[in-house]
């Protein structure tokens, strides 16, 4: 019986020692599609200072129901939420990271970025409009292309998803058919007048995409370019055909207006500017305004204070694009000014 | 000081016994019950709106909050069913091969395949029904069914489309792998019950191995083998992983076996994440309930019948 006791007061003082030397942890759940670079700077994170991020990528919509329910000490979502939404919970929201999307294609003997579509055609080739590579519409664009009489395969991302949701709201700007018919969602009805074909994840579409002769897909530029994929020009809103490249992405991040969006919504879809590429997108942070834990919210925010500064090359090997410093100096005005425990700003 | 023992109430460790099976018991119907409840409550508000049209819509838009179920529950049904007739030929085959004709050396490394292949997690299912059986169906028999079967009256719209490689028919060969460890025991569990003396006296009287197999074991374990057909089914019905893998995830209804469609399971497993709007939720639960009715209902008739049966 004394050894009993003995032992298990040995065991409480080692799991109270070893606790009083634990890592910091903050939680975050949400979004999958930013989960890559959030790990790699976790990583990178916990190496220098010891504070750990456990991330549950568990998809947008599961990311702002833990933070309404206070459950993680952020949420995060690839759909920003408006300013109603937002002031309705007491959230605040800023852009961690921007990704890019692609369109790509599988037409034998064509290589990547050969073929030239607008946002337009697009809209129709999913509309189900267009249902023939040989369409006059894609031959007026790709004069000199050989283009196959084969039939044209759209295919989607068939589980609910960010990145259809930045899709759709791409084709809604630039086509009023889509807008009208179809709309924008992280799910939508798709037109059945075309050959659609759901596929699940970006992994599922450039699967898909890979093997059906005559396909097209749309994901993440990563994807596009880790599996080999053919993707297209598009034409931006200026009217010039861009190819994907980081230089182009950042030129759509630069050129966006984040000064005059309240609540940091901002859909990087459709930007100005000569080189920007069309299909652009931020993945957002979301927090409470009013912070029950000040140290909590202070190590959360000192790691995206840290990504911001530091993690660039690492957001750019993984083919995201980092937030332009302009931005990053707004995002932490907001938080000097937004974010506050006890009534003092956290930050 | 004695010990008191249940020796010295025996009436009261018979009664302990009996109430605590009761209560086991009686647990597994509140739980059932409140599943249904709980799936009727968060159905509620698509069924308040949609009422009858959420089974008989093919309609599903999660922008405008259209729902209906009839899409998901065509491919639940439809691709189950494939599922079940292709394993069940197989399934028998492999119980008779098993019990009555396999040198006993081979039938139990056999049998242990066999039943390894109900340990294969579902989604191993999935990703090699996706990348490994997909592309090689595609290739081999959708190619050459759309040249040689499509154009036959009839059954020649089934094999028509374009070769993607997944849809329901697809969806119905992984399931069908997926149910044939359950038939294949069942079947031979049934098999090992009909007496020997039975086959012996109708070997005594000449017959040949296969009019035994045929005339005798066969009629004799029918209720067995429908018993076993209806927990495959159930087990068709609501399998996921594999089925969102490969079906297609398309919300349409095809005449075409070939073409994506969506099940059910599917539907639920590829949108609750993301689904945003308390309607699209709901209308995700409200097709969990179709779901639990359906199998409550394959179920249900499956009992009815093999007591008509037993009697």
């Amino acid at each position: 019986m004394k050894n009993l006791l003995k032992g298990a007061l040995f065991g409480c003082a080692i799991v109270c020692s070893t606790s009083a030397f634990a890592d910091t942890v903050i939680n975050g759940a949400g979004a999958t599609f930013p989960y890559p670079v959030y790990a790699k700077w976790a990583e990178q994170y916990n190496k220098e200072t010891g504070v750990k991020l456990n991330y549950q990528a568990i998809g947008s919509g599961g990311g702002i129901k833990q933070i309404v329910a206070k459950t993680v000490d952020f949420g995060a979502s690839d759909a920003p939420l408006n300013k109603e939404a937002l002031d309705k919970d007491g959230l605040v929201q800023f852009p961690a990271v921007m990704g890019s999307i692609v369109a790509v294609v599988n037409l034998p003997g064509l290589k990547a970025g050969e073929l030239k579509l607008s946002g337009e055609l697009l809209a129709d080739i999913y509309l189900g409009k267009v249902k023939s590579w040989d369409d006059a519409a894609i031959a007026e664009l790709n004069s000199g292309v050989k283009l196959p009489k084969t039939p044209i395969y759209t295919v989607h991302r068939s589980d609910g998803s960010g990145t259809t949701y930045n899709f759709t709201d791409y084709l809604s700007r630039v086509s009023g058919d889509w807008k009208s018919s179809t709309g924008v969602g992280k799910e939508v009805a798709w037109p059945k007048e075309a050959n659609q074909l759901g596929g699940k994840g970006n992994a599922g579409v450039a699967n898909f995409v890979k093997r059906t002769k005559g396909a097209i897909g749309y994901v993440e530029f990563a994807y596009a370019k880790t599996n080999g994929l053919a993707y297209t020009q598009l034409k931006n809103k200026d009217g010039k055909f861009v190819l994907p490249t980081m230089g182009a992405f950042q030129a759509a991040a630069a050129n966006a207006d984040w000064a005059n969006a309240p609540g940091f919504k901002l859909i990087l879809n459709d930007q100005p500017g000569a080189e920007s590429w069309p299909m652009t997108a931020a993945t957002f942070i979301l927090m409470h305004k009013e912070q029950a834990n000040e140290a909590t919210a202070k190590e959360v925010l000192k790691f995206f204070e840290w990504s911001y500064a530091n993690g660039d090359d690492l957001a750019a090997e993984l083919e995201y694009i980092p937030m332009p410093d302009n931005v990053v100096k707004m995002v932490e005005t907001m938080w000097h000014n937004d974010i506050k425990a006890d009534g003092k700003a956290v930050y | 000081m004695r010990a008191i023992s249940i020796v010295d109430f025996p009436w009261q460790g018979d009664n302990l016994f009996r109430r605590a099976c009761f209560v086991s018991a009686g647990l597994i119907s509140v739980l059932m019950f409140c599943i249904m409840l709980s799936l009727i409550f968060g159905a509620w508000p698509a069924m308040e709106k949609f009422g009858l049209s959420f089974f008989t819509s093919t309609e599903w838009n999660p922008v405008t909050e259209e729902f209906g179920a009839l899409n998901a529950l065509y491919g639940t049904v439809v691709s189950s069913v494939i599922a079940v007739m292709l394993a069940l030929p197989i399934g028998l085959g492999v119980a008779i091969f098993l019990s009555e004709l396999c040198p006993a050396a081979i039938s139990k490394p056999l049998f242990i395949a066999i039943e390894l292949l109900a340990a294969v997690p579902s989604i191993i299912y999935g990703m090699w029904g996706l990348f490994v059986f997909a592309p090689w169906f595609a290739d081999g028999f959708q190619i050459w069914a759309s040249d040689n079967l499509s154009e036959i009256p009839v059954i020649g719209t089934l094999f028509s489309g374009p070769p993607m490689g997944v849809g329901l028919l697809t969806s119905g060969i992984i399931l069908a792998f997926m149910i044939l460890p359950i038939l294949t025991s069942l079947i031979k569990e049934a098999l090992s019950t009909v007496p020997k003396v039975l086959r012996e006296a109708t070997y005594g009287i000449g017959a040949t191995q296969f009019e035994v197999i045929v005339k005798v074991l066969l009629p004799a374990i029918k209720g067995p083998i429908f018993g076993a057909l209806i927990l495959a089914l159930g087990r068709a019905l609501g399998e996921t992983m594999a089925i969102t893998f490969v079906i297609g995830g398309a919300q349409s209804i095809d005449t075409s076996l070939f073409m994506p469609a969506t099940s059910i399971s599917a539907s639920i497993a590829n949108q609750f994440n993301e689904a945003t709007g308390d309607m699209h939720i709901s209308a995700l639960i409200g097709l969990g309930l179709v779901l639990f009715m359906i199998t409550f209902m394959v179920m249900g008739t499956a009992r009815v019948l093999l007591r008509r049966k037993a009697k």
